[in-house]
């Protein structure tokens, strides 16, 4: 099937076979690799990007089903060379070890302040609860959506509005 | 001065933060071609045959290989690292669900994910050995007849067994238990995988490849494919997390190489979720019996524990060879016991091959949870609160160094400041007071202690080899004319940030930024051999030989400068990060400067050659020993049996801390390690050997909704023979944790007549547990 998506802003039309996973067609056919794959099964989120605006696990997506929509990955999140403030928190507050899972963290970390700028830290754990990290413990993927949370805006973000 | 030192953010976080790590799965190379495992649904079968002619015959694929194929090749069969063998892709049958049969290469993943349906296997099924327990029993299925002595793989045993029985007859009180430290699987979040890349013309293979000790890797290639070593280069890139994993060589690593040197093409194949936890490397599975005696007092003065070890069906534990039971003799703990006796047996079963993995210092963690459930159980017995028991027979700071009776000396330690602190971090006498409030309106609170003695950073190379190669490490510093300097080291990292706290010990022995050192590891072509980063041994091992390396750096530095200075070479000290007069301070070289000279063309003394580059292998004189004091807080719902971990106290020592929001982090991961497994992490057979793991639909691992937020202490009592005075700390806590879970939920359960509940502590188990009707939690068999 032919299909069109765009991807970060770049649209891109290629024949895909009906059952290739957007997760495959991302990494193996547009070579984005920063959103992995990890379980097969949904359970571990280390393949979550946005399809249009929502926070999908693109394991269990089929690249045909994201056919005329938008896709946002991690490649995609910095704006004009400045790194989203998610980004930043993530470094700052050590939210990422192997750095497996981080892409998926932020991209759901970033769909989170975008419906929630002020999050409580039980608000992260349940926003995150469907995404595994097998190296922080979780602590400082939480500690850095707060400090993302308070520090959202501080730069980058003016010069593109 | 410890200037570099600190809690520097980390330099590997610039590329994951922007998707832009380099995992093996995101490596493409021109005309890459892919492969799959056709695997054993059966855990014991005879194979009558296999036929790939459909499956060859497929449009995409480009090659099949089978275990005749290999056995042409002599790679039907690999050396495990514990000297024993291990199939590459079954000849004769098939010893464990999941077990490797074939290889289909082609020219897309999914074609050769197609083309394995192709493959028509005819099995004879056998009977399979599921129970451990049932391993030796005369007439039990025979997974091994390759070997002479059936199911059974060794006896072993430590300690000193007349004493201990003495000590036993002698004791007021005597506790004993049976549990089961149930199998379990690291699953790092990127499952195992390779690209093979043989170039026929130079001879040369190269394999990126998720691998923990890419130096051993190549030795062991080198052994199975005939190609010489110094033609095989191993490059690691960035590991999603190991924890154990990915220390061994699997079957697919193998079958990429064989496949690359047929097709004359690279091979990548990477394992699915399910392969990797059905036949990569499980942890544990210990079938454990404990007993402990002592005084009426509370004076513990003998242990004996009699374990029996289920290995799977190939013995491929990854641990230094003279210690079939690996470090599972220090099993005394922290405690002044004074006579201990263990033995251990090994056994085959048709399950995946593996037992040493998974943060486990090498067993450690199955004799920390033995002497810490048994430290709980007696405190009951006698009437006494757990945490007074401790610390009633904790070691004393002044018997350090310590010999324990299986022969371990402990380097250091000031044990019960670390309990202290713990106590009070926790509120100990408040939580104990809230407790029996809970208790009188009907509410299950538990509070869990847990003490743990790690010895960590394999090790002394007289004591301690895997494959005959000696368990020390190299590093090689090479300082540019500018001062900036290149660190080449044997371990690397899976998420533990060496290339930061390896350029951070460089930088404060040269009076550098960690900015000015680039650390480059896991690539066997441009780094000094070395065993690799599993056991908490980088910076115990590696990092002692960089620090040893900047040392000797910094003396060609001093005469060096001593010639720019034209004084001798006493008349100058190290101050502040530069080489200076004595007594005349400001005159001062820094290595820039020292550097540039070096490289010039100043006139150096004789025996000078220029340069400042060095390197050093480092052979540890002992294991670090670090501990800790952990207090778990849980509450329990009697009616679901649901646990909920409130509150993780943990106190860590871990001698001098080089990045201590690295060193937290690893701690942090432990923890969640230590509510995983205590919980919910298992790896369960049915009694025809079906794996009921095989998914994280199955296998569940810890969110952040089951994780709270621990609370971190520390002590610092430095290692003295380490050179910086450095412990590991990469298992301390999924060493220490377990014990702390499982006896926070028995203690919540006390009221209820519970004295021991085996893991995972599933809400299954545990309202099991309540109603007095436990089971084996290792098996779902009726």
């Amino acid at each position: 099937m032919k299909i069109t998506v765009t991807v970060n802003g770049t649209d891109y039309s290629q024949v895909v076979e009906p059952r290739l996973l957007l997760i495959h067609f991302l990494r193996d056919e547009l070579r984005l690799t920063g959103s992995h794959w990890g379980c097969d099964t949904s359970n571990c989120g280390a393949c979550v990007v946005w399809l249009d605006e929502t926070p999908v696990k693109s394991c269990t997506v089929l690249a045909v089903m994201a056919d005329g929509r938008q896709i946002t990955t991690v490649e995609g999140l910095a704006r004009g060379g400045a790194l989203d403030p998610v980004q930043e928190a993530f470094a700052t507050c050590h939210g990422l070890q192997c750095g497996f899972c981080t892409p998926g963290m932020i991209m759901t970390a970033r769909w989170l302040l975008d419906h929630n700028p002020d999050p409580s830290p039980a608000e992260v754990r349940e926003a995150i609860s469907g995404q595994v990290c097998r190296c922080t413990g979780y602590e400082n993927i939480v500690k850095s959506v707060l400090w993302a949370a308070k520090h959202d805006g501080d730069d980058g973000d003016d010069a593109d509005e | 001065m410890n200037d570099a030192y600190g809690p520097v953010p980390r330099k590997e976080d610039a590329r994951f933060i922007r998707g832009q790590g380099t995992f093996v799965d995101d490596i493409a190379l021109p005309g890459m071609l892919h492969g799959a495992i056709l695997r054993s649904p059966l855990a014991h079968a005879r194979i009558v045959s296999v036929d790939a002619t459909a499956a060859r015959a497929h449009p995409m694929v480009v090659a099949v290989l089978t275990g005749e194929d290999l056995a042409k090749r002599g790679m039907a069969w690999m050396p495990t690292l514990f000297g024993d063998v291990q199939a590459v892709l079954a000849t004769d049958k098939v010893r464990f669900q999941g077990q490797e049969i074939a290889f289909v290469v082609a020219t897309d993943r999914y074609a050769a994910r197609d083309a394995l349906e192709l493959i028509s296997v005819d099995y004879e099924p056998l009977p399979p050995l599921i129970d451990a327990l049932t391993a030796l029993d005369p007439g039990a299925p025979v997974v091994r007849e390759d070997l002479p002595d059936g199911n059974h793989i060794f006896d072993w045993s430590a300690g000193d067994k007349e004493a201990t029985d003495a000590a036993f007859a002698a004791a007021d009180v005597v506790v004993e238990c049976d549990m089961i430290y149930p199998r379990s699987h690291p699953a790092p979040l990127e499952t195992c995988g390779a690209i093979a890349d043989y170039d026929a013309v130079s001879g040369k293979l190269t394999m990126w490849s998720t691998s923990q000790a890419p130096h051993a890797h190549r030795t062991l290639y080198a052994a199975i494919t005939g190609l010489p070593e110094h033609k095989i280069r191993i490059v690691s890139p960035d590991l999603g997390g190991g924890f154990g994993a990915k220390v061994p060589v699997y079957p697919g690593y193998l079958c990429a190489i064989a496949a690359s040197m047929e097709t004359g093409r690279p091979v990548k194949w990477v394992e699915d979720r399910s392969e990797s936890l059905m036949s990569t490397t499980f942890a544990r599975d210990y079938h454990m019996h404990g007993e402990i005696a002592a005084t009426a007092a509370g004076e513990i003065i003998a242990l004996r524990a009699r374990v029996l070890a289920d290995h799977g069906a190939f013995n491929a534990v990854a641990q230094p060879s003279k210690f079939p039971a690996g470090f599972f003799h220090i099993f005394t703990g922290s405690y002044q016991i004074r006579a201990a006796h263990c033995e251990v047996t090994g056994v085959f079963t048709n399950k995946a091959p593996g037992g040493v993995a998974y943060s486990c210092s090498f067993r450690i963690t199955e004799a920390v949870y033995l002497v810490e459930r048994l430290t709980d159980m007696l405190a009951r017995e006698l009437g006494m609160d757990p945490a007074e028991l401790r610390m009633r027979n904790l070691l004393r700071p002044e018997q350090f160094p310590y010999t324990t009776p299986a022969g371990w000396q402990y380097d250091s330690g000031d044990y019960p400041r670390a309990l202290r602190l713990a106590l009070d971090m926790a509120g100990y006498d408040e939580l104990r007071r809230e407790q029996a409030e809970r208790r009188a309106r009907g509410e299950y609170m538990g509070i869990g202690l847990s003490f743990f003695t790690e010895g960590v950073g394999a090790g002394p190379r007289s004591q301690m080899d895997i494959l005959g190669l000696g368990m020390a490490d190299g590093a090689d510093l090479r300082v540019h004319p500018s001062g900036k300097a290149v660190l080449a080291i044997s371990v690397q990292t899976q998420g533990q940030g060496h290339e930061t706290t390896f350029a951070q010990l460089v930088a404060h022995e040269l009076g550098l930024s960690p900015d000015d050192v680039e650390v480059v590891h896991g690539d066997t072509d441009r780094t000094p051999f070395g065993l690799g980063t599993y056991g908490s041994r980088s910076t115990p091992v590696s990092g002692a030989a960089a620090v040893v390396a900047a040392r000797r750096v910094r003396e060609r530095a001093r005469l060096v400068a001593a010639a720019m200075f034209e004084v001798a070479p006493d008349d100058l000290e190290w101050l502040d990060g530069k080489w200076r007069v004595r007594g005349d301070p400001d005159q001062a070289y820094g290595l820039d400067e020292i550097a540039k000279a070096a490289h010039s063309t100043l006139e150096l003394p004789g025996g000078i050659e220029g340069h400042l580059d060095a390197s050093a292998v480092y052979n540890p004189p002992n294991l670090t020993f670090p501990f800790g004091a952990y207090i778990c807080v849980t509450d329990v719902d009697p009616g679901t049996g649901e646990v909920t971990v409130r509150r993780f106290v943990a106190v860590d020592d871990c001698g001098v801390r080089i990045n201590p929001m690295i060193v937290e982090g690893q701690i942090h991961r432990g923890l969640a390690d230590g509510i995983g497994i205590a919980l919910m992490q298992s790896i369960v057979f049915d009694d025809t050997g079906n794996c009921l793991g095989g998914s994280f639909m199955d296998y569940l691992l810890p969110t952040a909704i089951e994780c709270p937020s621990p609370e971190l202490g520390q002590t610092v009592t430095p290692s003295p023979h380490h050179p910086v005075g450095a412990k590991g700390i990469g298992e301390s806590a999924t060493v220490g944790s377990p014990a702390a879970v499982v006896n926070s939920v028995v203690d919540a359960l006390t009221p209820f007549g519970v004295v021991h509940a085996d893991m995972p502590l599933t809400p299954g188990n545990v309202w099991r547990a309540i109603q007095g009707r436990p089971v084996r939690t290792d098996l779902a068999i009726g």
